[in-house]
């Protein structure tokens, strides 16, 4: 049973940390903030969402694993919000305001 | 060379480009953008060095509550154009040489301990038990160097003192002109009503454990802060007059109550700042519900600003 829970660990850390380095290399290569603002979204949700799901079969108590889940669901909350202000800021003002 | 030990010496490396880009980059606000990132890297330094209260200050204070001082600080200096403004070589060489004599001290004092390394853990954690404190920091900062903190509060207020005393004549006791949008913003209104409840729950936990866990009043304070920052540059509630008495009363709450307690120790425990036996730790978590509810207030007017507007009558 740990076997089959250290596998699935494995399988979801990596992934999200493929989306972690896709992320980065959308972040550094797309042409505007727009595109890169849309990279890190990706990161954030798909990303750090995969690395809580593997991470919580190695959870010792319930209790950590509801706080792992609560942390990703306020990094969603505070990644969607700031996305929305840049994306904002960036149509009000043009990608230098 | 184990995992551990390949991540460590990464963040180290990452730290230090940070730190470097932070002096390096051209424009303030960049600057303090890498300064902002170089506290969450220094605050998981910390954590790899187990000192968790240590990198929970770090994260609330030295990147999160410094940054947005100096964020403010930015948007205040916008009209001078800080950015091109250049300083002189002279003053940029004592700067560099001041800070190479620093660090020279502190890889003095790391790579050429004396033998053997003085330290006073044991002592504490064989003081500690009876306090009733669980967290040897929380005994520390409470029971053996509790004029330390209560000097450490003080000093808060004298900061906040010095940002008041910015402000012009017809402004004085008036409101501080925090504001970052000119219009409301939805996404950030949303944010402003959703987020508040979650943190001012979590603000008053951290000060809670900080008996026994790490945590405590300064990173619950911050926390709190943080929450009614949000709500006052969402533009739901406006900063508070500077004059008002309930502002005054809840800045010095804390440090009183620190200081009432600490004279009530010469009556009833022989010596200043000493807790009666028996009643440490009701004692000093009263004291840290009262300073986080100061520093909240203290740390939210510090980013407010000084007053701008006279007060509304």
């Amino acid at each position: 049973m740990s076997l089959v829970m250290d596998i699935l660990t494995i399988c979801a850390v990596s992934a999200g940390a493929l989306f972690f380095l896709a992320g980065t290399v959308g972040l550094l290569r797309f042409p505007d903030t727009l595109t890169r603002l849309h990279a890190l979204t990706k990161v954030d949700n798909l990303g750090l969402g995969l690395i809580v799901l593997g991470l919580l079969p190695q959870t010792s108590s319930v209790l950590f694993a509801v706080k792992l889940v609560f942390v990703w669901l306020l990094v969603q909350l505070s990644g969607a919000v700031v996305t929305q202000l840049i994306a904002g800021a960036v149509r009000h003002h043009g990608a230098d305001g | 060379m184990s995992i551990a030990s390949v991540f460590d010496v990464a963040l180290v490396a990452l730290i230090l480009t940070i730190g470097a880009s932070a002096i390096l980059v051209r424009t303030a606000f960049a600057a303090v953008v890498m300064f902002v990132v170089y506290g969450l890297l220094l605050s998981m330094a910390w954590v790899r060095l187990h000192a968790v209260d240590v990198a929970l200050t770090e994260a609330a204070i030295g990147g999160g509550m410094t940054g947005l001082l100096l964020l403010g600080a930015v948007a205040r200096s916008r009209s001078v154009n800080v950015d091109s403004v250049r300083v002189g070589y002279p003053l940029r060489l004592a700067a560099g040489a001041l800070c190479a004599l620093v660090a020279a001290g502190l890889a003095v004092a790391i790579f050429y301990p004396p033998a053997p390394v003085p330290t006073l853990a044991p002592m504490v954690m064989e003081n500690l038990p009876p306090s009733g404190l669980g967290n040897p920091v929380a005994g520390v900062l409470f029971v053996f160097r509790a004029l330390d903190t209560l000097l450490e509060k003080v000093v808060l207020l004298l900061a906040l003192l010095g940002v008041w005393s910015l402000a012009p004549d017809h402004a004085w006791g008036g409101t501080p002109g925090l504001q970052v949008y000119a219009r409301p913003d939805p996404t950030l209104i949303f944010l402003a009503q959703l987020l508040p409840p979650v943190g001012i729950v979590f603000g008053i936990y951290m000060c809670w454990v900080g008996a026994k866990d790490p945590g405590g009043a300064f990173q619950g304070g911050t926390v709190l802060a943080a929450m009614w920052l949000l709500v006052i540059v969402a533009g739901l509630q406006k900063a508070p007059a500077i004059g008002r008495l309930w502002l005054r009363v809840l800045l010095v709450t804390g440090p009183v109550l620190f200081l009432a307690i600490g004279l009530a120790g010469w009556v009833f425990a022989d010596a200043f700042l000493a807790y009666p036996a028996g009643y440490a730790k009701p004692l000093i978590v009263a004291v840290e519900a009262a300073l986080t509810l100061s520093i909240a207030v203290a740390l939210g007017m510090l980013a407010a600003g000084p007053p701008v507007r006279a007060q509304q009558q």
